[in-house]
């Protein structure tokens, strides 16, 4: 019969499956969403600018540029950059393909934040590396107000 | 549904040519309520791809983080006369096509 006493010196809360959850409340969600776009690689700060106005109206249109430091050369260009924002519901705004055909790593785009928040771009480069930049955005007037869920 | 496109109708070789897209899209975010408190349908834009002389050059995949009537600027190296093809797709199945020819002098 399982009691207390058995049940605790079973070892059941030594399990290795109880560490993830340990692990995961020590791990910010921004490191959690820069994982989940680098497969788990390591994402270097640096090489990537994210422009954007530091004050923003309205979070409903909100221009940024996304310009990485890259030669693109068939050997080394960008392959992918990701636009997180992560206290939006969705936190992975979009993310963008580029080729050496691009000849340049840079794209600009409008997008909409739900807080003042960090905007966070990741690079993937071809050699297989990742890297990130950021700037914080504030927002005087939030888009997604008509959210209830 | 209207799009805007704005490509340079000559280039160098080797130039980097700069590209602007805009389209008329709500990409509704699936937040939004009507008058009876009901949501109205996500339908965001989900890819938009370019094409130049037949090999993909750029490609955007996108959620309901980009705002309303989604405008994107990027960079194409010249590297021969031919067409530029723009294509976009929303969730409703919804999708658009734009071209534009662009002269490569040496």
């Amino acid at each position: 019969m399982m009691n207390r006493r058995t049940f605790l010196s079973s070892g059941f809360c030594a399990l290795p499956w109880c560490t993830p959850i340990a692990w995961a409340q020590t791990e910010t969600k921004r490191e959690q969403l820069m994982r989940e776009v680098s497969g788990g690689a390591v994402v270097n700060p640096g090489r990537v600018i994210v422009d954007t106005p530091t004050l923003a109206d309205n979070g409903h249109s909100i221009p940024v540029r996304i310009t990485v430091e890259s030669p693109m050369t068939p050997e080394d260009y960008v392959q992918r950059v990701t636009i997180l924002a992560e206290r939006n519901p969705r936190p992975i705004v979009a993310s963008f393909m580029f080729s050496p055909a691009s000849g340049r790593a840079e794209v600009m785009t409008r997008i909409r934040l739900a807080d003042i928040q960090d905007v966070v771009a990741v690079a993937q480069l071809a050699n297989g590396t990742y890297w990130y930049g950021q700037t914080k955005v504030i927002v005087t007037e939030l888009a997604c107000l008509e959210e209830v869920r | 549904m209207l799009a805007r496109i704005q490509v340079p109708s000559q280039a160098r070789r080797g130039e980097v040519m700069t590209i602007r897209i805009s389209i008329q899209h709500a990409m509704e975010t699936g937040y939004r309520l009507d008058d009876f408190g009901r949501a109205y349908p996500k339908n965001v834009i989900h890819t938009l791809s370019c094409h130049y002389g037949g090999k993909e050059v750029f490609r955007a995949e996108m959620g309901s983080g980009i705002a309303a009537n989604p405008y994107f600027e990027f960079y194409v190296l010249a590297d021969q006369s031919g067409e530029l093809r723009f294509e976009w797709q929303d969730d409703s199945g919804v999708g658009g096509a734009e071209r534009a020819t662009v002269q490569v002098v040496t």
